[in-house]
């Protein structure tokens, strides 16, 4: 009897909960957990401004909290179950290697939602994932790289083999050989996402094995503080974040790769509000606004430049998509055949290089 | 002159430039310790140097001033160690630590507003005429004047130490406090000023990180250099010339991994990034069992407080 009591009782706690959960809330705790510092001028920076625009939207209905140079790994746990302990109705995990512990701490607190930036793992009904198709951004770079480079060695600074960094790395160099069938690509792994002196020292490799073009996937502006010191010889892009500051303009910020997270933090952070909350997985890309090409700067002539506009625009709306057939993978396997385009899942889980690509990707 | 795709000479000098900062934390440091004091606070210092040192610059125009500045802060920063370790004679452990998370926590605050800055240059210090000799140019004429600096420091550091009363006086207070003590030293007084100069050397050290290798300013910059000078003073078993070669062994396994990866080599990244790592065990393996009992050469009294009542 009193066992069923309590079952009882338990159940409809349950049920309460969950039925005020779906009428919303009257104010939310968002928290986010940050890989680099929010000074980084790039990845974290630009995650920092989407929380910036949630508490902007929503004022004195959401508090914000976030915690800096997490590290991946067990004390992103630690991190993360603090975060819940403390109130946190919302926690965005805003790095890929946070995947584990993200799934791990959701399974003790059921009732908090967690958000995943850049995973795919998501074990619990609390957990959603986000991310961007920053490959179409790769994509536009990479025409610029092909197009620009006069030695026709263009380099990509790699932080981490993973599926996101790879499918960049193929979508750079495939935009690339489309237009300069002659260009090689050298990969420096940094295994790092940031580190001002190795960035700058990778790109310093890369300039000195006489690279003009480079691409990075790190997260600060190191490599195009390295670029500079060329005097215009080398060109590079801003990585995550615009990095549009005078001193890289026009070159070596020849454009750049925003990540604009702000409208899915605030309508994620909004539905939560209004009690519309659902797991999910998003995957907007330049169509969606969450990938946005920065300014094209003088330094790319005009002929170019339109082109890259064009090419933009083409995958914004949806006519071209970066990774069309006839595409083979490295070792010479067909992958994709004439006039496919790539399912999101092969992307994913994306481990190989393609065709042309020189040199084996770490395990 | 290429092997494996890599050009040896350019090689060389860029490892020589990349180990600078660790270089002038280590040599600091090194002094540091040889007078007793184990100060974990390198990364803290290196940070706040490497801010101090940037703001300078910037404000001033002048590259040089920078580096002053950037010593000026290492030093001040280090002085709230001496502080704390040698007056009111906390754990240096923990205050060593504490060091770091504040100097990282001060230079975050300290540098809103410092992003995206480029820095006056630090430019080649002898004419092109030299630099441009085959060879020889690159490596031993192509540099700024800190790289020539470091070099110059270990020297001095090494004769100093070895050599004149000064350095008898550091390690005789490193060796055993009570006795220097007991000779009419000022002990804690002469640690202060060694902690000073590591702290100098620390914030040399990291201002050259944010003004010239670089060269911009952006949080957590030296992400970590500090704790790796930290292992090359125990690597170089508290020798000069050895930190010289353990630095530029660091920077060189640096340069070399990244460089061997554009040229394609088929060596995994793996192996050489633990290279280093490898490397220091088993140099300290090697010394261990080379002289039994005196161990790896530590400064006897390394991380003890001193107090002249006991």
């Amino acid at each position: 009897m009193k066992r069923r009591t309590l079952l009882a009782s338990a159940a409809m706690g349950l049920m309460l909960a969950s039925g005020a959960f779906a009428q919303g809330m009257d104010k939310v705790k968002a928290c986010f957990v940050y890989v680099g510092p929010i000074g980084d001028g790039g990845w974290t920076y630009q995650h920092h401004q989407g929380a910036l625009a949630v508490q902007e939207k929503f004022g004195d209905k959401v508090e914000i909290q976030y915690q800096e140079n997490v590290p991946e790994g067990a004390d992103a746990e630690r991190v993360l179950t603090q975060m819940a302990l403390g109130g946190c109705n919302i926690i965005f995990t805003t790095s890929f290697g946070y995947m584990d512990a993200t799934n791990a701490v959701a399974a003790k607190f059921p009732d908090v939602k967690f958000e995943h930036a850049t995973g795919f793992k998501r074990e619990h009904p609390n957990v959603s994932t986000y991310n961007a198709r920053f490959y179409e951004g790769r994509a536009v770079e990479g025409l610029i790289a092909g197009r620009m480079t006069k030695s026709n060695k263009i380099g990509y600074i790699g932080s981490f083999p993973i599926p996101e960094v790879i499918m960049g790395i193929n979508s750079y160099y495939l935009a690339a050989k489309k237009v300069n069938p002659d260009v090689q690509l050298s990969v420096v792994w940094a295994f790092t996402w940031f580190d001002p002196a190795k960035e700058a020292d990778s790109a310093k490799a890369l300039i000195d094995q006489g690279v003009d073009v480079i691409a990075s996937h790190t997260d600060s502006t190191a490599p195009l503080a390295e670029a500079a010191k060329t005097g215009g010889k080398v060109i590079g892009f801003g990585q995550a974040s615009d990095m549009a500051v005078p001193e890289y303009m026009p070159t070596p910020r020849v454009t750049s790769i925003i990540d604009n997270w702000a409208p899915y933090y605030v309508e994620r952070v909004g539905a939560l509000l209004d009690g519309t909350y659902e797991q999910k997985d998003t995957w907007a890309g330049i169509g969606g606004g969450e990938v946005q090409i920065g300014e094209i700067t003088e330094a790319i002539p005009a002929e170019v430049k339109a082109e890259a506009e064009a090419l933009r625009d083409a995958i914004g709306a949806g006519t071209l998509h970066p990774f069309t057939g006839p595409i083979n993978k490295q070792d010479g396997s067909p992958w994709l055949a004439e006039g496919a385009t790539a399912p999101d899942g092969d992307l994913l889980g994306m481990g190989f290089y393609v065709e042309g690509i020189t040199g084996d990707i770490p395990q | 002159m290429d092997f494996g795709g890599i050009n040896p000479v350019i090689l060389i000098a860029t490892l020589m430039a990349s180990a600078v900062p660790i270089l002038l934390a280590a040599l600091g440091e090194t002094v540091v310790e040889r007078s007793g004091v184990l100060n974990l606070g390198v990364e803290g210092m290196m940070i706040i140097g490497a801010l101090g040192g940037f703001v300078v610059a910037v404000q001033t125009g002048s590259p040089v001033l920078g580096f002053i500045g950037g010593a000026v802060a290492g030093a001040a920063l280090s002085l709230i160690f001496a502080a704390l370790t040698q007056v009111f004679l906390a754990n240096q452990v923990a205050t060593g630590l504490a060091l770091t998370l504040f100097g990282l926590g001060v230079s975050s605050l300290g540098g809103q507003g410092y992003n995206g800055i480029k820095p006056p240059a630090t430019g080649q210090l002898l004419p092109d005429a030299l630099a441009d000799l085959p060879v020889v140019g690159p490596i031993l004429f192509g540099h700024d004047w800190v790289v020539y600096f470091s070099i110059a420091m270990t020297a001095v550091l090494w004769w100093v130490l070895k050599a004149t009363r000064v350095g008898l006086v550091i390690r005789a207070v490193g060796e055993s406090h009570e006795a220097a003590h007991a000779l009419g030293y000022k002990v804690n007084r002469i640690r202060l000023m060694c902690i000073a100069f590591g702290g100098a050397m620390a914030g040399i050290g990291g201002a050259y990180v944010s003004l010239a290798r670089v060269p911009q300013w952006v949080d957590g910059i030296t992400s970590g250099a500090g704790w790796i000078a930290l292992a090359i003073v125990v690597f170089a078993s508290w020798r000069p010339w050895r930190v010289l070669l353990g630095a530029w062994l660091f920077g060189g396994i640096t340069v070399l991994q990244l460089n061997l990866q554009v040229a394609g080599s088929g060596i995994p990244v793996e192996y050489l990034s633990m290279a280093p790592y490898l490397i220091t065990i088993l140099v300290l393996v090697v010394m261990s069992a080379g002289r039994r009992g005196k161990a790896n050469g530590a400064p006897a009294a390394l991380g003890q407080n001193f107090h002249a009542s006991r």
